[in-house]
């Protein structure tokens, strides 16, 4: 028999409302104050060192970590109504995402102590960037035929190779990246990759930007040359790399931000059909908004679960498989509902830029993070198939 | 879950697993495993769930009757249980006492009207209305000038024109012609028939998630047996991808479903968050069952198509139970124009407060 999936139909608990409530007024004042515009997601540059730092004085970083790193010890749910709030805001949350939600989970597991003690408070204050240096110009999805060497010397590694499509390495502090430090074996080939942290803005890492079709320079090429990483940089089992991924994936998979990333166009969708609409674009809105709904309710059901302690990993590919999909087609939905809007409507021109940038963003959707094949694959692989 | 909930969900389940085993139906012609399986049911208790002990139900809460819906959709049970429930929610809103046996709905469509005349007779026509051939009592909502009320109908004194529903179950016209009910009283205040038809839409989404789950655990048993090619065709990744997309629409109308029962277990009105709720779970479940009903399909190949195969059961039935009590595109319409009227602003507030 298939193991059955669970998503039970969790509720966000009372203290989550209370905190929505600061968190929009804290967004409503930093819109008021000019730091960010609610309806132009296409800034040409996301990253915003200031807001970071007084998102990290609210205590809205870190928020699950523990108190002696600067954590606020808050649960999942609560960091929940955090991300999904600061999404649909459309606030830049560059500068700290990564660090967040991905790099300080592994430092809090795998670094020494010291590390954590210097590193962690300071994401908590929203003062340093990470990168994931994980793709390489020959290994994407196949992480494990990553090439980039680490070879040991003294006191640490050497670092030759090259990391692609590694999002905000161009401003970030830290980069945790996989290296090879040694070949695979015949019987296992994910084995000798070991996972390192590396301070950037350093000689020895040159960092190239990559053009993106939206106009965007968020990704970029790095290119290490004899450059030295310490041995207390290595994060967890020499050459077990390998073995660390899998749980910390089913946070960075299920959160809002997998069918979020272009729900603006939706809002202004509405906005532009008026009270009144007509039948066409209230059924296309109606679904819409059921589809939505159904996978915010599965994306907070995987993170009670999270919670709860359990690892719901096919679960969590599932929600990312379909959110992703979802906001992928949301704008060509929202385009061919927004067809028969009046020429009058007062926010055409805002619904028309959005729409614009929001279909050019679309295809990297189901690319990020795992593509819509790879967790197609681990679903397959839950479900026994494989 | 709550305890009593699995206790309740389990009976249900045990029952169908020992008496509606899908293959043992699929090839009984003349259906002699009706009468043992309600049989069974009533003497449980479970068609009167919902009604409460006063009324001469078995007062089980909203959701563990809820539960019960899920077990009766995963084995694709071919009679009026779910009908049955609803019809003593119904009658129990007006304090009205359930009768023995098989009951059913009307209206089972937003669109439908019944009238109640100056005289206490009831007029009118409900399309679609399940097993109502099968039923000998119909718990009806009618109004007139004052209001809504709700009514007791002996199934026999109504004209019924008979039909089927896609997934081969009665789906019929009920015609009341000064038709007298057996009780009549006034719904409670504020009732409407948009409630009927959300609690209507609910146990559907709940069964077709049901059934969804079991057209997953077959397709991929399936898939594990059959060899095409010299393997199993589970090992080929065009497969695997296709039944990653069936558990996605499982899982979703899972999600839907179970969210929009809690909500109504949990409610104490049917405002605009339960709304969205219930009628959420409608459409998506039924999304669900036209895309991941066909990807079972496509995995089970002609065998699938057969009669003899029990898949049909399953997806045939979540696709006709998509009509039931509203459809998807129906209530597409309806919460997008609740959506426009409460104005974009207002949309993530909404969605957010699940």
């Amino acid at each position: 028999m298939t193991a059955a999936l669970r998503f039970d139909p969790i509720r966000l608990p009372p203290e989550c409302e209370q905190l929505r409530k600061e968190v929009r007024a804290f967004l409503a004042e930093e819109i008021a104050a000019g730091t960010f515009d609610p309806h132009k997601p296409n800034r040409e540059d996301t990253d915003a060192p200031e807001f970071s730092r007084r998102v990290g004085a609210k205590g809205w970083l870190g928020m699950t970590w523990p108190k002696k790193y600067g954590g606020h010890e808050r649960s999942f749910l609560e960091r929940y109504v955090v991300t999904e709030e600061m999404r649909v805001a459309n606030a830049p949350t560059r500068r700290f995402f990564v660090a967040d939600r991905q790099s300080g989970p592994v430092l809090l597991k795998y670094a020494p102590e010291n590390i954590k003690m210097d590193i962690l408070p300071r994401i908590c204050r929203g003062e340093v960037c990470f990168a994931i240096g994980m793709s390489e110009p020959n290994s994407g999805s196949d992480l494990f035929a990553a090439k980039t060497r680490a070879t040991k010397t003294d006191g640490g590694y050497l670092i030759n190779g090259t990391k692609i499509w590694t999002s905000s390495a161009h401003i970030a502090d830290y980069m945790i990246a996989i290296f090879r430090t040694s070949p695979p074996t015949k019987e296992n080939r994910r084995h000798g990759l070991t996972q390192f942290l590396v301070k950037m803005k350093q000689p020895g890492i040159q960092v190239n930007p990559i053009g993106q079709i939206t106009g965007q320079y968020e990704f970029n090429e790095v290119v290490f040359t004899d450059f030295f990483v310490p041995d207390d940089h290595v994060l967890g089992e020499v050459d077990g790399a390998w073995k660390q991924a899998t749980s910390e994936l089913a946070y960075e998979r299920s959160g809002p931000e997998r069918f979020l990333e272009t729900y603006y166009v939706l809002t202004e969708l509405v906005r532009a059909v008026g009270k009144n609409p007509d039948t066409r674009s209230a059924e296309g809105i109606g679904r819409l908004v059921a589809q939505l709904h159904t996978m915010r309710r599965m994306s907070v059901s995987v993170a009670g679960m999270l919670q709860a302690g359990k690892e719901p990993v096919v679960e969590a590919s599932i929600v990312k498989d379909i959110g992703t999909v979802w906001e992928q087609a949301l704008p060509h939905r929202v385009r061919d509902l927004a067809a028969f809007v009046e020429e009058t409507a007062t926010n055409r021109e805002t619904l028309e830029n959005q729409l614009s940038f929001a279909i050019k963003t679309a295809p990297k959707l189901t690319i990020q993070g795992g593509t819509t094949e790879v967790l197609r694959g681990i679903i397959a692989r839950g479900l026994g198939l494989r | 879950m709550a305890e009593s909930e699995n206790i309740v969900a389990e009976t249900a389940e045990k029952i169908f697993a020992d008496l509606a085993d899908a293959q043992t139906i699929n090839r009984d012609k003349e259906g002699a495993w009706k009468a043992p399986l309600w049989q069974a049911l009533t003497e449980s208790g479970l068609p009167l769930s919902w009604v409460p002990e006063d009324c001469n139900g078995s007062g089980a809460s909203l959701a563990e009757g809820f539960s019960v819906l899920s077990a009766a959709g995963r084995h694709a049970v071919a009679v009026p249980l779910a009908e049955t429930m609803l019809a003593g929610w119904l009658l129990a809103q007006a304090k009205i006492s359930s009768p023995d046996g098989e009951m059913t709905v009307a209206p089972a469509s937003p669109k439908d009207r019944i009238t109640l005349n100056a005289d206490g007779s009831l007029s009118g026509k409900a399309r679609g209305v399940p097993f109502a051939k099968a039923a000998r009592h119909i718990a009806v909502l009618a109004g007139d000038a004052k209001g809504l009320s709700i009514a007791l109908v002996d199934a026999s004194k109504c004209r019924i024109e008979a039909g089927l529903g896609l997934g081969g179950d009665h789906s019929d016209t009920v015609i009341f012609d000064k038709v007298q009910p057996v009780t009549t009283r006034p719904a409670p205040k504020g009732f409407e028939q948009t409630h009927l038809m959300l609690m209507g839409g609910v146990a559907r989404s709940l069964q077709i998630a049901g059934a969804l789950e079991s057209m997953l655990e077959i397709s991929v048993g399936y898939s594990n047996e059959r060899v095409a090619f010299e393997k199993k065709i589970s090992k080929f990744q065009a497969v695997q991808h296709n039944l990653a997309r069936l558990a996605g629409e499982s899982a979703a109308a899972l999600a839907a479903a179970t969210s929009a029962a809690d909500a109504i277990a949990n409610a104490k009105s049917f405002n605009d968050e339960v709304f969205l709720e219930a009628v959420a779970a409608k459409i998506r479940c039924s999304e669900a069952a036209e895309k991941g009903g066909g990807i079972a399909h496509q995995v089970h190949g002609a065998i699938g198509f057969t009669i003899e195969h029990i898949l049909h059961r399953y997806s045939l039935r979540a696709l006709g139970w998509r009509d039931d009590f509203g459809s998807e595109s129906y209530w597409a319409v309806e919460l997008g124009k609740l959506v426009a009227n409460r104005g974009a602003d207002e949309l993530w507030p909404l969605v957010a407060s699940r």
